[in-house]
This record gives structure tokens, C-alpha cells and sequence, in this order.
């Protein structure tokens, strides 16, 4: 045992003697962080639109400013005819342009139908799909002023609500994704690395003819970065609540159990590529290429998975940080108990111990 | 042969196509300083990653006191010291924290087998502090081996520890196995350097994967039936290429500030020298001397050879 504990000091001194490898590991997921929750965000401010307003009447002017008022839209020109639309969204000058119908007021006293005609610029899609949104949200809103007054009939309403995140904030989304990446990457990739650095420098082989057991070797490799792990873990909620506001609605224990068994099922993944490489290079390749890109991609963090291929869907099935992403997300923002997530937690379970079995089978216990 | 503390019977070993080791057999005794002598990718890195159950021979076995090196590996890594060809000790770590990580994996402490280190480790205890990466290769060196004695093995494997290293620190390193060889441990060290085999108690030479010859080195020099003679003079290379055209000339090469000269038949050196002079056009003085193990590794590779 004391052994093992010597070997768990080693690593540790790896670990801390390399500031800078130290650095990154601990400044990564900050800086990660603050760039997901400042840089990136879906909120759009300040679009600049068109209006052509062929009927240039008072509720054209009303509805034209209230969607000017709001801090989403500025006016880039009010223009005389819908073809000169086409040469601003060439040029860039705008995303949106508005038209309104001739007469539209008297249409709209007769009883008519006027329309309004929405034209986005859909080189970026999701800028596209979100002013249009806003435009809709507004004339929506005034649509419903005018039939309060003049207390007609309001047909279907459509009442619709956000549950858990009323305000479709961000960091609800990047939070527990960024926990994700993070845990993956240093407790995967890292543990890869450190074990096939011991291979690479021929200490392997002195590790191998010493009685140390192979088991005391793999598990003494990953206590330390268990706890690093833990500790990017924290600073990444910490963060999150205080800076960006998140709530943690469910239970802090089982967060902490949970987050600590997605941890060893990575650490488990890392062994186990491992156990298949023979260089620190191999080990960083296999590691981002085979780790990291799926687990973006795949786990629903960055796309939709429900809106992929079938055979994409099955496929992100064997992808641990999707089952851990629904996890930390029901947890936190949901806020449900163990009962609600049983499956997910045992499908992780069960990866862990598949994985920890495969590495300890593959563990070389001589040099071929 | 109960004194064998080593037994090798018929080992061979295969990488694919390639035959890195062909029937070796041999025996060391306890407490012999046992040399594996061969040039580079002779066999001799394969051989002692056999030997301390790193590598799974393809056909045959050995016993180290008695114990297979494939069925009782487990028994027998608590009996082997190994030093790598490669330094291997953690660059990040003390020259201390290396020796007593060392020690704590053997599950021993430093101060329990000091006395098996002490020698060696004096000399770089005032650097104790200083992490390994740091320290020059000689001490690099002497670390490793502390390091690999720490837990008083009962064999111990060297593999090229004088690779790499300067003249002053071979010669140390030479003299601490010569001391610990007193401690009744057994040694098998393996290197290039053919000079360093009449430091050996026992060598086996080795090529492309067979062990040429095996003896003790002052065997191996009596063995040596060619007449030989040190020949030197003023234009070294032009010498060395007139010699090798004579027609009386089994060998010759270079050593050193002469040239050993083997030849058909027992000459008289003087009027060798004659005959030399005249075919050379060269000032040349030519001594009949013994041969050196230099001279009957090198007249064993020819042969082999042809």
C-alpha cells in the first residue's frame, strides 16, 4: 500500500512541476467559460433593417416605431420601393427589410387583412430565424393591443412558455456543455498522455519488473487527476452561478456524484486508449480526433441531436458525455432527483465498468 | 551444474520475419560479472528483456535460481535489478525522490540497503536536490544503478550502461560492478565496447542474433592461433591499405597508434619489417605481440562472416 501511495506522490509532482501544462489545465476551463458566456451568445442587438412603407399612414408610423424602439433593430433607411431591397443585402447594409402593404390602415379598418412582408438575409440562418422571430413577437404584441380596443374577436391564442428558462438563456446551455468538454478532455486525454509518456521514456519497463501491480499503476495514475478534474469541475459551477446567474435546482450531492462517476468513466476511456498506443502523440491524436470531436458534435451540446440522422442518433448512444450532458442539465436546471435519471446513471455506470474491465484486460504487463 | 545461477537453453526469438535471437544457450554462475558483448543490433537488448520477463521468448526457457522466467515472472521481478539502455529514472522528479520512489515500489527503504548503494551514491548525494533531468550522463548513470540496487536484488541486468557516457565515468562505473560484484551479486551487462570485455569475469560474444563464442577473456585471448604483430609507421591509412594488399596478409586493422597485422604463417619480426618496408616504401617498425580480445572478437566476425 505504501507503494501505491509513493506512486500517487510521483504523479503528483509530475503534475505540479509542470506550471505551464498546470496553467492551462486550470486556466483552460475559466477562459472557456468567460469566452462562452461573454463572446458567444444568440441574442441579437442593434440589426439594422429597411422599411418600405407603401401606405405611409399613422399605423404603418406606429408599428414602424415600436419595432425601431426596442433595442433589437436600427433603422438603416426607410426606402421607396421594395426593388432597391435586393442591392442593400448585397451590400451588407442590412439583415432585414420590412414592407408594408398599400392602404394598409384602411384595409385594416375595413376589416381587410393587410399583411406585412418580412425579408431576412438568410446567409446566416440563426441570425435570420431569430430577427424574424423578434419582428413577429412585436406585431404579435400590437396585434393584440388593437383588438383589446377594439374588442373584437382574438381567434386562437397562442400562449406559449419557456419552462426552466423563460429568458432562453445561454449559459443554461454552455455551462454544463463547457463541464463536459473539460472533464473529457483533461480526465480522457490527459491520463492517455501520462500513461503513454511512461511507455515512451522506457519507465514503463522499469514500472513493469518492479512488484508493483498493474492495478496500483492504472489507479494511482488517476487519483490525481481525479481531483483536478473535481476542482475544474467546481470553478466551472462556481462561475457559472455567480457570474452568469445559473441556477443548481437539484440536489449538490448528487451533482457531485454524478459529475465524479462521469469523471472516472473518462478517466477509465483514457486508460483504455492508453493501453492501445505507443507514444504521447498517438495518445493526443486518438484523444482529440476521437474524443473531443464527438463529444462536441455528438452529445447535444453544440447541435440538436434530434434533428440528425438516424444512424447519427445511434451513434451518439455510445457517446458518454451525451448520457452525462442530460444528466448535469436535468440536475441543475430541472432540479430532479435521482429517480428521474436512473437510466442515464446506469447507462454510465455500466460504460465505466465495460472500460475499466477492457483496460485492465489490454494492460501490457510485458513489451509486446 | 548446480552452482548456475542463470540458465539459458536454446532461446530463440522472432519479430515477424526477423530472427533477433537464434538458440542461445548459456549459464552464468552466482555471483559472476557476466558480459554480453556484440555490436549494435546484435540481440543483446532482446536477450535481457527476455531475461527479466519483459519479452516472451519464442521457443525455449531459462531459469533464473531456479525460477522460469515465463511461468514464475511474478516470483522473479522481486529478484531482478534491470537498468535500462535508456535512461528511464522521472526527469521531473530529485535525485532523492527518484531513489525513494524506488525504493517504496520495491517496498524497501533506502536506509535498509545503503550499504549495497552507498559507493555509488556519494558521489551524487551532494546533488540530491537537483532533478534528475539535470544531472550530466555519467550521473545519470550512477543514479539508475543506485536506483536499481536499492532493493537488493539478487541479479541484476545492465543493459549498454556505458553507452553514451565519457571515458572517467565508464571507468567508475566499471570499478562500482567490479565491488558489487563482492556483495556475491550476479551481473549480466551487455555493451559495445569490446575493450570492455576482459573486465568481465565470463563474456559471450554475440552477432546477428548467435552467440559466437563464450569464455572467460583470458580464454578467449590464449585461444587466439594466428601469429599477430603491431605494425606501425608514418603514413597510418596508406600503411593500412599496403598491408591489407600484401600477399602474406590474413588481417589487418586498425588500433589505436598501430595496426595489428595477423598473418598465413609465423614470421620472424624482423624480417617481417623487412618484407613490409620493402612492399610499402614506409619507415615502418613492426613487434610481435599477444593478441588482445579486440583482436579475437574481430578474427571470430570474420570468420562467422565468410
Amino acid at each position: 500500500m505504501k507503494a501505491f501511495w509513493a506512486f500517487v506522490k510521483k504523479e503528483y509532482y509530475h503534475i505540479i512541476r509542470d506550471p505551464k501544462s498546470l496553467l492551462i489545465l486550470i486556466g483552460m476551463p475559466i477562459a472557456q467559460i468567460i469566452l462562452f458566456g461573454f463572446a458567444i451568445t444568440n441574442e441579437i442587438v442593434d440589426a439594422k433593417i429597411s422599411i418600405v412603407d407603401n401606405s405611409k399612414d399613422k399605423i404603418t408610423q406606429k408599428i414602424s416605431n415600436k419595432i425601431l424602439s426596442t433595442k433589437y433593430f436600427l433603422l438603416s433607411e426607410y426606402l421607396q420601393d421594395s426593388k432597391q431591397i435586393e442591392g442593400s443585402f448585397r451590400k451588407g447594409k442590412i439583415k432585414l427589410a420590412l414592407i408594408f402593404e398599400q392602404d394598409f390602415a384602411k384595409k385594416l379598418r375595413n376589416k381587410e387583412n393587410p399583411s406585412i412582408q418580412i425579408i431576412s438575409d438568410a446567409t446566416d440562418p440563426n441570425t435570420a430565424a431569430t430577427l424574424t422571430n423578434y419582428i413577429s413577437k412585436i406585431l404579435i404584441d400590437y396585434q393584440n393591443e388593437i383588438q383589446l380596443t377594439t374588442k373584437t374577436s382574438k381567434g386562437i391564442e397562442i400562449i406559449s412558455r419557456m419552462e426552466y428558462n423563460p429568458q432562453l438563456k445561454g449559459v443554461y446551455l454552455f455551462v454544463p456543455g463547457t463541464i463536459v468538454i473539460i472533464l473529457m478532455l483533461i480526465s480522457a486525454m490527459m491520463t492517455s498522455i501520462s500513461i503513454a509518456r511512461e511507455k515512451e521514456k522506457g519507465n514503463m519497463e522499469v514500472l513493469l519488473v518492479s512488484p508493483l501491480k498493474p492495478y496500483m499503476i492504472i489507479v494511482g495514475k488517476v487519483i490525481p487527476y481525479i481531483f483536478l478534474s473535481l476542482v475544474n469541475a467546481l470553478s466551472i459551477l462556481i462561475l457559472g452561478v455567480f457570474v452568469f446567474d445559473l441556477p443548481i435546482r437539484g440536489d449538490y450531492f448528487l451533482l457531485l456524484f454524478e459529475i465524479t462517476l462521469f469523471i472516472v468513466t473518462s478517466l477509465s476511456l483514457g486508460i483504455f486508449i492508453s493501453t492501445k498506443v505507443k507514444s504521447q502523440q498517438e495518445a493526443l491524436l486518438i484523444s482529440l480526433m476521437g474524443l473531443m470531436l464527438p463529444t462536441i458534435i455528438l452529445s447535444g451540446f453544440v447541435f440538436p441531436l434530434e434533428s440528425m440522422p438516424k444512424i447519427l442518433q445511434y451513434i451518439s448512444h455510445i457517446i458518454p458525455a451525451k448520457w452525462f450532458l442530460i444528466i448535469i442539465r436535468d440536475i441543475m436546471i430541472k432540479g430532479v432527483d435521482i429517480t428521474y435519471i436512473l437510466n442515464e446513471t446506469l447507462i454510465l455506470i455500466g460504460m465505466m465498468i465495460a472500460l475499466m474491465v477492457l483496460s485492465i484486460k489490454n494492460f501490457k504487463i510485458r513489451l509486446e | 551444474m548446480s552452482s548456475d545461477f542463470l540458465n539459458i537453453n536454446n532461446i530463440s526469438k522472432s519479430f515477424g520475419s526477423v530472427e533477433a535471437l537464434k538458440e542461445i544457450t548459456f549459464s552464468v554462475e552466482k555471483g559472476e560479472l557476466f558480459g554480453l558483448i556484440g555490436p549494435d543490433g546484435s540481440g543483446k537488448t532482446t536477450l535481457i528483456r527476455i531475461l527479466i520477463t519483459m519479452l516472451f521468448p519464442s521457443t525455449g526457457n531459462a531459469q533464473i535460481n531456479g525460477l522460469d522466467i515465463v511461468k514464475d515472472f511474478k516470483k522473479l521481478r522481486n529478484l531482478i535489478g534491470y537498468m535500462p539502455g535508456k535512461f528511464s529514472l522521472y526527469e521531473d522528479l530529485t535525485v532523492e525522490e527518484n531513489l525513494k520512489f524506488f525504493a517504496t515500489i520495491f517496498n524497501t527503504k533506502i536506509k535498509d540497503n545503503y550499504y549495497l548503494i552507498k559507493d555509488i551514491y556519494q558521489q551524487i548525494e551532494p546533488f540530491r536536490n537537483r532533478k534528475a533531468g539535470n544531472l550530466s550522463g555519467g550521473m545519470k548513470q550512477k543514479l539508475a544503478l543506485s536506483c536499481a540496487l536499492i532493493h537488493k536484488p539478487d541479479i541484476l541486468f545492465l543493459d549498454e550502461p556505458t553507452t553514451g557516457i565519457d571515458a572517467v565515468s565508464r571507468v567508475e562505473l566499471w570499478e562500482m560492478l567490479k565491488r558489487l560484484k563482492q556483495q556475491n551479486l550476479t551481473i549480466v551487462v551487455s555493451t559495445p565496447y569490446m575493450d570492455e570485455a576482459q573486465l568481465c569475469d565470463k563474456v559471450a560474444f554475440m552477432q546477428k542474433g548467435e552467440v559466437l563464442e563464450i569464455n572467460t577473456p583470458q580464454r578467449i585471448v590464449e585461444d587466439f592461433d594466428l601469429p599477430i604483430y603491431s605494425v606501425s609507421g608514418k603514413d597510418y591509412y596508406k600503411l593500412l591499405l599496403a598491408l591489407r594488399k600484401m600477399d602474406i596478409t590474413n588481417t589487418a586493422f586498425p588500433f589505436g597508434e598501430s595496426i595489428h597485422l595477423t598473418i598465413k604463417e609465423e614470421m620472424n619480426p624482423e624480417d617481417l619489417n623487412g618484407k613490409i618496408r620493402k612492399f610499402t616504401d614506409q619507415n615502418t617498425v613492426t613487434k610481435r605481440i599477444k593478441a588482445n580480445i579486440e583482436d579475437c572478437f574481430m578474427a571470430k566476425m570474420l570468420k562467422k562472416d565468410e
